[in-house]
């Protein structure tokens, strides 16, 4: 009985020892998911998640205060990989299809008023004052912050027009799944 | 506009139920030889099995609001039920069949999804399930009376044992695995044991007390052959768990042949020709890559050997492919192909010094 | 001798050849037609920038297009004639898309351009050599469509010890390099010769697939005393790739991401070293090249010399039409090639072959369930699990499917070829190809724009803090002008006692 106890505790008190210990050594310094959720988000610094730009985010992320679809720039991709990342359950229902878009500004109905290049996040948005602005469709992240501001709603979001060059297979079809 | 299909615009002219249709034409030779030596039991048998798997994958799923003719049309329902029924006693009662085949499909196949979702060999876990279950019935050998002789029982009286379960007292026997496990274990030599059971020659000629269809070792061995020959499987397999066999009971035959048996013996008793050439050749259950087979192949040799020298049971080709079966995502994983233009830990080679 | 290749080769799979419905059909030239849509792109690397005007009348082997950037090839005219039309028009592309096309009305006097080809071809620098073939607009033409003077220079610079011509033709139903090899084996060996010329390699190896006893023939013949040496290679898809090729001739591998230049290989089409002859020889841009029409829905099958633009129903009517409406028309071979919809797209440099299949020749019912038979591993002439990647690109895994070796696939087609549950597994590949691709893209734009909103937060900051400064500044000065004024003007007591008057100062 008495060697039973003694050995019992001699085993918890030199596990918990080395629990401690490991604990001390092994400890792990700040926290790097801030940074490498940060590395996921598009980084336009848009503001639409609600938080102060992408780290903001990245932050409220990590410590879950923010939903992993937080981010519309981002799309449905974006939500798998923070779901992945973050060990939770995505939920891709609300979430449309995402089929990269682009920012449009139509001649028509465009009056100069440079509102739109003012508030772009990423400085995709050309032009002048009085002259017809165009985007600039590599550094344009489909934010949305130029049709929300456009006072003649002339900027609009588009699909990227598929080219030979960024065309590619579709997924099959999964039909054949027992 | 369509979109367009996905090269390649040609295809070689083989189908999964073509590939089942192969492996049954593989075995039917053993099969009417089983027929031929067990009579009209064993042929009712081997219907009632077929009949259940058809029946119970139908239900399955139709259950699961799936296309049941396409599903049915491939044959592998069929196929398990065929090898369960080879591997059954053959004057076993029909409910063995039925429950056996109603297990392999469902429990053992549709309830891991389907075709190609399911860990373990169907047959196989069938056979252990009903061998645990039912020692008895699953014991309960036969002396063979093939059906061209007078002694062998009529369609009647064959009706009778099967779907009635009378008349077997008369022509019980033991297989030779059963006896020699039993003698050995009152303590008996080897030696007088074997002296007038173990007969290589009959054996070689399948004429010997056993499962439905393991016995006939040539006709097996030559379905096999047809099977390489047709690509079906390949040789790595067979040839490792005959080696995996043979290899060890070698080895304790010559260290000490008055306790274990020789490699012919093992070789050609119980279930393992039936067992290298179409059990552990199923592709659901076992691994992809040649040398991966090879591994598996030998790791059912020895483990079958093992049983039967050491285990409780007399056969453990059964368990033997059960315990493989779960080792199959381990060897998948550590047995890949080598990859063009990588060394074997998938490393690409250096370039040439310029 | 046949025992050591058997070594050196991996997988494979034997689809029945076909190759008889063309093989004695005689490279026939093609009329012209009446109208060619030359595309400004027919090459792997950036399209070319057209050099003429709509309305210009151009000549035979005029430059059209000129190459833009490293990796690009110039376009000439197939014949002489007047542009009618730059735009976009359908592409011979599976995706059905549109692609920058010059549409030439021919004059029908195919009247050549002056060329001054050089007085002793064999006497030319390496490097005119590679300029030469460059500006000929020779791009691969065993379907790949690589710049060939790219890899003539690159091979060169890292001083290439072998040079492999392919000459196996691998694919079913081809037959169009077969043909050029036995009728023109001389002009092939001549060009094999300048390509050697411009790389200097120790030796020149020509493999040919030993189902073509007559181009083995005719090659061997005009090679005798050139110390270029023809092999017959076992006729096993995809032989023709080139890192097969490369294995079964010299028993090395290319290592994995690297290129054929990386063991001191280089491979080139027989149909290329064709090409080049014509281009150093005779000064000939590559303006045509052999098509084979087949298939069982063609009524006479044939191969033709088809100028580069002609529309595929073309090449079809001159071959009799339709025997039968065909399932598929494929570009290229039945196992690599890729569906076309219409008709109207133009053959371009890369189009080996013109294929309408009936459905019986295409065979693929529907897919049914994996039952992990291992098939398609042992096809797999790479090493790979087929069966493991497609699940996991089905699962939606891209990463697992890469670490099993997706970006070591060739997308040769022998997996979904042999696989009896008619899995479209090549298809699973090119699409996880594509989608990595699409996501690499992705990633490189956010990384671009997270600089370039970073970029405009500090100059945002810049402006603010500027704006700050700027105002402190005027502050500043006119708190200090106003003390001056004050201080001049009156004593402090009278300006405490009028604030209003300070105020409107």
């Amino acid at each position: 009985m008495i060697a039973a106890l003694l050995s019992l505790t001699a085993l918890g008190l030199s596990l918990g020892l080395l629990l401690g210990f490991a604990a001390r050594k092994l400890k792990v310094e700040g926290n790097p998911l801030v940074a490498e959720i940060e590395q996921m988000l598009p980084g336009s610094q848009c503001g639409q998640c609600g938080f102060p730009g992408c780290a903001g985010a990245a932050q409220a992320l990590a410590e879950g205060k923010a939903a992993v679809d937080c981010c519309p720039p981002g799309g449905a991709d974006l939500v798998q990989a923070l779901a992945a990342k973050l060990g939770v359950e995505a939920d891709l229902s609300g979430i449309k299809a995402s089929v990269p878009m682009i920012a449009e500004v139509q001649e028509h109905l465009c009056i100069g008023c440079t509102k739109c290049f003012k508030v772009c996040p990423t400085d995709a948005i050309m032009g002048a004052a009085k002259q017809i602005h165009t985007v600039f469709r590599e550094a344009c992240t489909a934010c949305g912050k130029c049709v929300e501001c456009c006072p003649t709603e002339a900027t609009r979001l588009t699909p990227v027009p598929v080219t030979l060059q960024s065309w590619y297979w579709h997924k099959p079809e999964a039909g054949w799944v027992a | 506009m369509t979109p367009a299909i996905h090269a390649p615009h040609a295809h070689a002219p083989v189908t999964v139920g073509r590939v089942m249709a192969t492996v049954m034409l593989a075995l039917a030779p053993a099969t009417l030889f089983g027929f031929w030596l067990h009579g009209w039991p064993a042929i009712l048998l081997w219907l009632v099995a077929l009949v259940t798997a058809l029946a119970t994958e139908a239900l399955t799923i139709r259950l699961q609001d799936r296309p049941v003719k396409p599903a049915l049309m491939d044959g592998s329902g069929l196929l398990t039920a065929w090898l369960l029924a080879l591997s059954l006693p053959p004057w076993a009662p029909w409910w063995i069949a039925a429950v056996g085949s109603a297990f392999a499909v469902v429990v053992a196949k549709q309830v891991f999804g389907g075709l190609g979702q399911n860990v373990f060999n169907p047959a196989m876990a069938a056979r252990v399930m009903l061998l645990i279950s039912f020692p008895v019935e699953m014991t309960a050998w036969v002396r063979p009376v093939p059906i061209t002789s007078g002694a062998a029982p009529d369609l009647a009286q064959s009706l009778d044992i099967t779907f009635a379960g009378q008349g077997l007292d008369a022509m019980a026997s033991a297989s030779l695995l059963g006896h020699v496990k039993t003698e050995l274990g009152r303590g008996l030599e080897l030696g007088p044991v074997l002296a007038n059971a173990y007969q290589p020659d009959l054996m070689l000629m399948g004429n010997r007390v056993g499962s439905l269809g393991e016995t006939g070792a040539i006709l097996i061995l030559l379905g096999g052959l047809f099977l390489i020959l047709r690509r079906i499987i390949t040789w790595h397999g067979p040839a490792a768990m005959l080696l995996g066999v043979a290899l060890p009971a070698l080895v304790a035959w010559l260290i000490a042949p008055q306790a274990y048996p020789d490699p012919l013996y093992h070789l050609l008793a119980g279930g393992v020709m039936l067992g290298a050439f179409f059990i552990i050749t199923d592709p659901v259950t076992s691994p992809n890559s040649p040398w991966g087979m090879f591994a598996f192949g030998l790791g059912v040799g020895l483990l079958t050997w093992i049983i039967r020298a050491w285990g409780g049971y007399p056969e453990g080709v059964a368990f033997a492919v059960l315990l493989m079966n779960a080792a199959t995502p381990v060897i998948d994983r550590y047995l890949k192909p080598r990859i063009y233009g990588r060394d074997r830990r998938g490393r690409p080679h250096p370039a040439r010094e310029a | 001798m046949t025992f050591l290749k058997r070594l050196h080769t991996r997988g494979g799979v034997h689809p029945e050849g076909m190759k008889s419905l063309s093989e004695d059909c005689p490279i026939a030239p093609l009329p012209l037609p009446d109208r060619l849509y030359v595309p400004l792109q027919q090459h792997i690397g950036a399209p070319a920038s057209p050099v003429v005007h709509v309305g210009e009348r151009v000549r035979k082997g005029q430059l059209m297009a000129a190459g833009t950037g490293p990796v690009s090839a110039p376009v000439h005219a197939p014949t002489s004639g007047r542009i009618l039309a730059l735009g976009d028009a359908l592409a011979p592309h599976p995706s059905g898309l549109g692609i920058t096309t010059l549409t030439l009305e021919p004059d029908g006097d195919e009247a050549w351009l002056d060329t001054a080809p050089p007085a002793d071809p064999f006497a030319l620098a390496p490097e005119e050599i590679a300029r030469r073939v460059g500006a000929a607009g020779i791009v691969g033409l065993g379907g790949a469509a690589f710049p060939s003077a790219v890899k003539l220079n690159l091979s060169r610079r890292s001083s290439v010890e072998v040079l492999v011509l392919n000459g196996s033709e691998c694919e079913p139903y081809l037959t169009c390099d077969d043909r050029l090899m036995r009728e023109r084996a001389a002009e092939i060996v001549d060009g094999i010769r300048l390509m050697n010329l411009a790389v200097g390699a120790r030796d020149v190896l020509v493999g040919i697939e030993d189902n073509k006893p007559e181009a083995l023939a005719a090659m061997t013949g005009a090679a005798a005393g050139t110390g270029i040496r023809i092999v017959a290679v076992p006729a096993l898809y995809p032989m023709g790739s080139e890192k097969q090729m490369i294995l079964a001739l010299t028993g090395r591998e290319v290592p994995a991401g690297g290129r054929a230049a990386d063991i001191g290989v280089l491979v080139h089409n027989v149909a290329t070293a064709y090409a080049v002859r014509q281009a150093i020889v005779l000064g000939h841009p590559l303006v045509s090249r052999v098509v084979t029409v087949s298939g069982g829905a063609v009524q006479v099958p044939r191969n033709v010399e088809a100028l580069v633009g002609t529309p595929v129903q073309t090449l079809i009517d001159y071959c009799g039409g339709f025997s039968q409406a065909p399932a598929r028309v494929v570009l290229g071979g039945p196992m690599m090639g890729s569906q076309i919809s219409n008709t109207s797209v133009p053959v371009i440099k890369g189009t080996s072959g013109v294929l309408a299949l009936t459905r019986a020749e295409i065979g693929q019912p529907e897919p049914a369930p994996c039952i992990r038979c291992s098939s398609c591993v042992r096809a797999c002439p790479v090493g790979l699990l087929p069966l493991e990647m497609a699940s996991r690109i089905r699962a939606g895994d891209l990463a697992a499917a890469v670490e099993f070796g997706l970006k070591d696939c060739i997308a040769c087609g022998s997996c979904a070829y042999i696989c009896p549950a008619h899995i479209p597994l090549v298809h699973f590949f090119n699409y996880a190809k594509g989608e990595l691709a699409a996501r690499e893209r992705t990633r490189m734009k956010q990384d671009a724009t997270r600089q370039l909103a970073e970029e405009r937060n500090l100059r945002m900051e810049r402006i603010a803090r500027e704006r700050e400064e700027a105002a402190a500044r005027r502050k500043a000065e006119k708190a200090a002008r106003d003390a001056a004024k004050k201080a001049a003007a009156s004593p402090p007591a009278q300006a405490a006692s009028t604030p209003a008057e300070t105020e409107t100062a």
